[in-house]
């Protein structure tokens, strides 16, 4: 049996590690984090109840070894730079400030139970990936890890209001990328 | 208000932080008149429900 979730772990190892990347930079480190959230897991397979896939149960090992690097590594962090800018939101929106035509929201047909489909998942953690670094690494460090704003700040030595500009352009882009990829292409209907 | 950049931006920092008076009323105002603002508001509080249940799933999980 063991050697099935030992396949498991290779296949998701990428992922862990493209996951790891947006909090640690320095890539040995990371693989590092990986290896002992891997091991981590492996040796807690009988704790593992089969309730949550398996993945994410994975990624729950994974999330707590991180926020306890981050808590821990905070001082000697390198300053952090934010890349906000480079989420063009104003394209979005028209001169006047309401939304654009092509960006406007569209109605999202009952998604209540769509995030349960495993794939949603994967187009989620695409738009993610696909956000700027730092920009996703607040995202991450709030929605995720499920740190508090100001925590955040802490961590990263930013103000609030620098955390709650990050966010907003990240959630706009999320939305947007979302849509694109999951609630437009059929699957919703 | 009738920016939809500042509406969008209220009701991400609500999802992090409770709004004055003034910035909740100036949203429900705005939202009240405006479609694609009350659609985008329906999103974003779903994307944050939604990482916050895989969140729970994960702990009931363990």
């Amino acid at each position: 049996m063991q050697a099935s979730y030992e396949k498991q772990f290779e296949a998701l190892r990428p992922k862990l590690i493209a996951f790891t990347l947006l909090q640690v930079q320095d890539r040995g480190h990371a693989e590092d984090l990986v290896q002992d959230a891997l091991i981590g897991a492996l040796e807690g397979l009988s704790t593992y109840q089969g309730n949550a896939q398996f993945d994410t149960w994975v990624y729950s090992i994974l999330r707590n070894k991180l926020v306890d690097y981050i808590r821990r590594a905070k001082r000697e962090r390198e300053r952090f730079v934010s890349d906000e800018d480079e989420i063009d939101i104003d394209s979005m929106f028209d001169e006047r400030s309401h939304w654009d035509l092509d960006a406007a929201p569209s109605h999202w047909h009952s998604p209540e139970d769509l995030h349960l489909r495993s794939n949603f998942w994967e187009v989620f953690d695409f738009c993610l990936l696909h956000l700027p670094t730092s920009t996703a690494r607040v995202f991450a460090l709030r929605e995720l890890m499920d740190l508090e704003t100001t925590e955040i700040c802490d961590c990263l030595d930013i103000s609030e209001q620098n955390v709650w500009t990050i966010l907003h352009r990240a959630r706009l882009k999320l939305r947007g990328c979302l849509e694109k990829g999951w609630f437009l292409k059929g699957e919703a209907v | 208000m009738k920016s939809c950049v500042k509406a969008s931006y209220l009701m991400s920092k609500q999802l992090d932080t409770p709004l004055s008076f003034k910035e909740k009323t100036m949203l429900k105002v705005h939202m009240a008149m405006c479609k694609n603002c009350r659609r985008c508001h329906t999103h974003l509080n779903a994307i944050h429900d939604w990482c916050h249940q895989r969140h729970d799933k994960e702990l009931s999980a363990k």
